[in-house]
């Protein structure tokens, strides 16, 4: 089980790399003048000669990827174009702010999905359950930004004016002394995330019921709370576990269209900014970022998925 | 091992105990369509009997057996009848008491271990929750039942998880398991389909002996007559949701009333060879489909009309033997056997030489120096349990397994290692047909395009294409309209005759046939076995027939190889190896096989028949 | 036993042969639901701009002028006719998610089917580089790209349709490779038939079912990163009419002319919900066609 978890890390790590390669071609080698892309046509020649020296675009391709590359590994993520001001200073806070985002969202809508995925299950083909079903179906099939407006015309406009449309928090302070104005970003996050959790949970639970060894353990007479607690959920973790973390990391790309909506100070909503400001170092650091999140949460579900199957376990 | 008569006469005493088990006309119908899955189920267990249920896929052997547990399945729900166990009627029985009931009174031993143990809980922790009780007195009496299943009792065993124990041994906690409480009643269904021969013969004896000891009534089902034959001390016969016969083992064996008991009897293979093995035309209906009057009309030699509209009732013959028949103890027409096997002349051209071959998977090692030879017209056995890579050996001489070193020449001329590098005539030569027939037909093609995409695949254009399907379709025995279906449209039985056809279609010189029955039902797989001889008869064709089935290879071949891990332990006519075999693996393999030997009288040899079809 | 009609009793067992994935799938309520709604917004995005009462880029009144008293919805924050810029911003949204859809689900099978059949070393490198590729957020690789090469239609397809191909790949790989391992791809092997044949002939024809349902899902998920990155002022550029900038040009007003925001969002929100119910429908219809008996 270690040997194969050290090998989802250095696959993490791989990951990682290619990313990075990515990145990199993606800012700087791309053909013509990469100074000149990123500044405009509007840029001075001591601008434009100040960012060719810092990227070192003199240089050659392999030699300029390494230069990066070791002044990303040193946390040197050079300066914001825009505000002049260390990336990683701009980064931490809005790093804080989607965390406390997206931690709010799982830790709401985990719970709740697996409990009424796994209830929906057992109510198979009921009015609730097929209710669930439909529900889930509609809510899936919505785009997380349109889930947000929709949220904001019910409850921020016409006649119900409860919560805040944006979210304004002066600088300086922060998001979790303003309650009000956290509720509809992580709402719109828990509702696009949810449903697929719900069916997923649903489907392996429905799959595990149908199972010989929870027949048989209904044979032998055991009572249906042990039935489902002992025998049933212990193999649906696994599966849903996967889910979850596909869900977890998707977050991470779905809270851009969301704080971008509610003009929440995260990182979407920096990476947005970024993106139409232009400002490079910025967006090579937040797509890092992200794709590190990414590596991270799928590890742990890794752990998850391979310390809940005792073939793993025991295989010392 | 041919003590199949022993325990019918040493039971039922004089004095009778009551009843561990009564079923009156129980009935189960399906939902939403109301159709009979069983129905008119009469049944009375003692305490320390063992009834076998024999039937076929389809008969609704196992929806009796989850009924004796007042389960129903999905889409499923008792419609009629009374279940009692002991005393207590099941029907009615609060949720609570059905508990209780499960656990202690009636207990389940399901067909296959490894999906009915929990995979991700310990050993340790299943059995425990089959007992009440003290900690102490628990594991006193896991160790106990571990002991008598012939399994480790200490700690480092209990903790194990059931994917670290062997098949047998996961059948034998399995066992356990039902028989901690001390249930009056067990049922099980089908618990050695899967294992290999040895194995079944350890377990049939584990479960023999636990019912004498714990003096409980069982009820076992099975599809498989020769293991029921030497288990049950009563046979009830079951076809399409009925109990067509049911009586002593010996008087079923002996004096079988219904002609379904007596060809199904007939259709099991005898390893000694002393009769044909023949199978059923047609195959049982499935219960949306039953026909009206008895549901055995349409395949019976002796139906009329009368059968055909009225459903015979239950009539006893003599005490204890019930039938549902009109034409009960009617003698059947005499059955139309296939010419005998001839012996084969060894100084003749060989057309396939496998010499020195060795494959594997990976780094593992499955086949180690084969060395085999077959010639014309003849049919090579290829005999061994699972995992003894008689698959694989298969697999390498069809070119679907290229991992292997060793030379394989047909006709002389050596062969590629792959299909896709031999010559188009070289693939003509060799056809493959697969175990499962459910598998080895593209669903999205007919009948008529599976076979002409072979035959274009390995002789080019044909003229006459549809002649060439007709004529493949009338060797295999299938109607002319059956080009038409999609194999979804099929039996199982259909399914395996059109791969049949399909290899026949290409003119091959060897046939290829991997465990080509074990997927199907008994009176089928005889079927199939008959048309194969006919047709080996008829159109001189050399067969490599794989089993794991030993009975099987007295009823078809002429010479056998027998293989056990990898290697080739014995290898002869089929006269020789019967008679004196000299390995002992193959001594084992004999001796754990059920012998399933008819009683004088029910089949008597009649002269071969001009017609080889039957 | 007679031997001249030896299996003539079968007939009663016949099935009929199975009706088309789609007609069997609209058989339930949901995915009649499904379609009518799809329908609708397509209908609406493409006979759109023949309705439609004036020019998207002409101006009729004053910025926001509420429902009723300046056309139907009202005017957009320029003073231009809400109802007019909906009917016609929808095909162009439309377009490019069908062909991003198109282009992610047709490669990404080429590369799942073929992982699957080939198996060995190129089915791991391919099937570890999409497990690579999944690192990317579909909506962070679309923004990076289209940050540095600038809002261009044919880039917006492309990114959305890379985002698709490794998840699509997985998704085909999986089914292809369950197909594969049937004993009639083997059968075909064994008389030699080419391999290309067989990936068309026989692995193909039994994944259709997947490949609809993977279609469809892709679709829903096409349309909604389409429009997010309209949204986002990285898809079609001002003045021209599009539902994703329409909500961003208007968001800001919400409270005063909610329908600029509302009528896009809506379309949008319920032609997703249409394809999505199709696509499930699709699903159930194609799984277990082909069961034994006994059960």
């Amino acid at each position: 089980m270690r040997k194969l978890l050290a090998r989802r890390a250095l696959f993490g790590v791989f990951t990682l790399w290619v990313v990075s390669v990515v990145v990199f071609l993606a800012t700087q080698a791309l053909p013509g003048d990469a100074a000149r892309a990123i500044l405009g046509r509007e840029a001075t020649p001591e601008r434009l000669a100040a960012l060719r020296d810092q990227l070192q675009l003199g240089e050659s391709l392999p030699s300029q990827y390494f230069h990066w590359l070791g002044n990303v590994l040193t946390f040197d993520l050079g300066n914001s174009l825009a505000s002049r001001q260390p990336v990683l200073d701009l980064m931490g806070p809005a790093l804080l702010n989607s965390s406390v985002l997206m931690f709010l969202a799982a830790v709401i809508a985990v719970p709740i999905s697996i409990a009424i995925g796994t209830w929906s299950a057992l109510k198979r083909d009921s009015v609730l359950d097929q209710s669930v079903s439909v529900l889930t179906l509609v809510l899936a099939a919505l785009p997380e930004f349109v889930i947000g407006i929709l949220l904001v015309l019910v409850f921020s406009t016409g006649f119900l004016h409860l919560l805040p449309a944006v979210v304004v928090i002066p600088p300086g302070d922060r998001v979790w002394n303003h309650p009000d104005q956290l509720v509809l970003p992580t709402l719109s996050l828990v509702l696009a995330v949810a449903p697929y959790i719900i069916r997923m949970m649903r489907a392996t639970m429905l799959e595990v019921l149908d199972s010989d060894y929870v027949l048989q353990a209904r044979l032998k007479g055991l009572p249906e709370r042990t039935v489902i607690l002992r025998h049933a959920i212990p193999n649906a973790i696994g599966p849903v576990a996967q889910v979850i973390a596909l869900q977890l990391a998707w977050l991470i790309g779905g809270v851009v269209l969301v704080e971008f909506l509610f003009r929440y100070p995260g990182i979407g909503f920096q990476l947005t900014d970024a993106v139409s400001n232009r400002d490079l170092p910025l967006v090579q650091a937040l797509v890092l970022a992200i794709a590190l999140f990414y590596v991270i949460v799928n590890l742990l579900a890794d752990v998850i998925t391979l310390a809940a199957n005792p073939r793993v376990r025991t295989a010392a | 091992m041919s003590d199949a008569a022993a325990p019918a006469t040493t039971s039922n005493p004089a004095s009778t105990p009551a009843p561990a088990l009564v079923v009156d006309d129980l009935k189960i119908i399906g939902i939403p369509s109301r159709a009979a899955i069983i129905e008119a189920i009469m049944l009375e267990v003692r305490p320390g009997e063992i009834l076998g249920v024999v039937g076929e896929s389809g008969s609704g052997k196992t929806t009796l057996g989850l009924a004796l547990l007042n389960y129903c399945k999905q889409a499923t729900q008792v419609d009629g009848g009374h279940i009692f166990v002991g005393d207590q009627e099941l029907a009615g029985l609060s949720w609570r008491a059905v508990r209780r009931l499960r656990g202690q009174a009636v207990t389940y031993i399901p067909q296959s271990p490894a999906s009915a143990i929990n995979p991700a809980l310990r050993i340790r922790t299943q059995l425990k929750e089959c007992l009440s009780g003290t900690e102490r007195t628990v594991m006193h009496r896991v160790r106990e039942l571990l002991r008598e299943v012939a399994l480790p009792d200490d700690d480092d065993f209990l903790a194990r998880y059931p994917h670290q124990l062997s098949g047998g041994q996961q059948q034998r906690i399995a066992i356990a398991m039902a028989f901690a409480a001390r249930p009056a009643l067990i049922v099980l269904d089908e618990p050695t389909t899967g294992l290999d021969v040895s194995t079944q013969a350890h377990v049939l004896e584990t479960i023999r002996e636990m019912c004498k000891t714990y003096s409980c009534a069982a009820v076992y089902i099975s599809h498989d007559m020769a293991v029921v034959a030497e288990l049950a001390d009563r046979i009830a016969v079951m076809y399409s949701g009925r109990i067509v016969e049911m009586g002593d083992t010996a008087e079923v064996l002996a004096a079988s009333q219904h002609p379904y008991t007596a060809r199904l009897l007939l259709a099991v293979p005898d390893l000694e060879a002393n009769r044909p093995m023949v199978g059923i035309p047609g195959h049982a209906p499935s219960p949306m489909a039953r026909p009206t009057g008895c549901s055995f009309s349409p395949r019976c030699p002796l139906a009329d009309d009368h059968c055909r509209s009225a459903v015979p009732p239950e009539t006893e013959t003599t005490p204890g033997h019930t039938v549902r028949c009109f034409k009960a103890g009617q003698q059947l027409p005499p059955v139309v056997t296939p010419p005998p096997l001839e012996s084969w002349d060894s100084a003749k051209e060989p057309v396939l030489v496998i010499h020195g071959l060795q494959a594997g998977y990976g780094g593992a090692a499955v086949l180690e120096n084969i060395d085999l030879s077959v010639q014309a017209g003849e049919c090579v056995a290829l005999l061994g349990e699972s995992g003894s890579g008689k698959t694989t050996l298969a697999r390498c001489i069809a070119g679907l397994h290229s991992g292997f070193t060793g030379e394989l020449t047909l006709v002389g001329e050596p062969l590629a290692r792959s299909s896709f590098k031999r010559t188009q005539e070289q693939r003509r030569r060799i056809q493959y047909i697969f175990q499962n027939p459910y598998e080895s037909l593209n669903p999205r093609r007919t009948v008529r395009e599976l076979i002409l995409q072979v035959v274009h695949a390995v002789r080019g254009k044909v003229a006459n294409s549809e002649a060439v399907v007709q004529e493949a379709l009338a060797h295999a025995s299938l109607r002319p309209d059956h080009a038409d279906r999609y194999p979804d449209q099929l039996s199982g039985g259909e399914r395996q005759r059109v791969a049949i056809a399909r290899a026949l279609a290409t003119e091959p010189d060897v046939l290829i046939c991997d465990e080509i029955t074990s997927a199907l039902d008994v009176s089928v797989q005889s079927s199939l076995v008959e048309l194969l001889r006919g047709l080996q008869a008829e159109m001189g064709l050399t067969l490599v027939f794989i089993t794991h089935n030993i009975a099987l290879v007295r009823n078809i071949a002429q010479q056998v190889a027998v293989l056990e891990a990898g290697r080739i332990v014995e290898h002869g006519t089929v006269e020789q190896v019967f008679a004196d075999p000299q390995h002992p693996y193959t001594v084992s393999l004999m001796e754990s096989t059920p012998n399933f030997q008819l009683p004088d009288g029910l089949y008597t040899p009649t002269p071969p028949s001009e017609d080889p079809t039957g | 036993m007679s031997t001249t009609r030896p299996e003539t009793v079968q007939d009663d067992n016949k099935p009929a042969k199975q009706p088309t994935l789609l007609r069997r799938a609209l058989r339930t309520t949901t995915t009649k639901v499904g379609m009518v709604l799809t329908l609708i917004v397509l209908i609406t995005a493409f006979a759109g701009p023949l309705l439609s009462p004036h020019s998207p880029t002409e101006f009729v009144g004053a910025p926001y002028a509420s429902a009723g008293t300046s056309g139907v919805f009202g005017t957009d924050n320029l003073g231009r006719d809400v109802f007019s810029r909906f009917l016609h911003g929808g095909w162009t949204l439309m377009m490019l998610a069908i062909a991003a859809t198109a282009i992610g689900v047709g490669l990404g099978a080429l590369v799942g089917v073929v992982a699957a059949y080939v198996r060995g070393w190129v089915d791991e490198m391919l099937m570890r580089g999409g497990d690579v590729a999944l690192a990317f957020p579909q909506i962070v690789l679309a923004l990076l790209f289209l940050s540095i090469i600038g809002p261009k239609l044919w880039l917006l397809v492309l990114m959305v349709a890379v985002g698709h191909l490794p998840r699509t790949a997985r998704v085909v790989r999986g089914a292809a490779v369950s197909v594969v391992e049937r004993d009639f791809v083997k059968a075909a092997e064994a008389v030699g038939i080419a391999r290309w044949r067989i990936v068309l002939g026989e692995i193909v024809p039994n994944i259709t079912g997947t490949l609809a349902v993977e279609f469809g899902l892709r679709l829903t998920y096409s349309i909604g990163l389409v429009a997010g990155l309209s949204f986002l002022g990285l898809g079609q550029q001002p003045p021209a009419a599009d539902w994703g900038l329409m909500i961003n040009e208007n968001r800001i007003a919400l409270t005063v002319q909610p329908w600029a925001v509302a009528l896009p969002v809506l379309a949008i929100a319920i032609l997703t919900v249409g394809t999505n119910l199709v696509t499930d429908g699709l699903a159930r219809a194609s799984v277990g066609s082909d069961k034994g008996v006994e059960q």
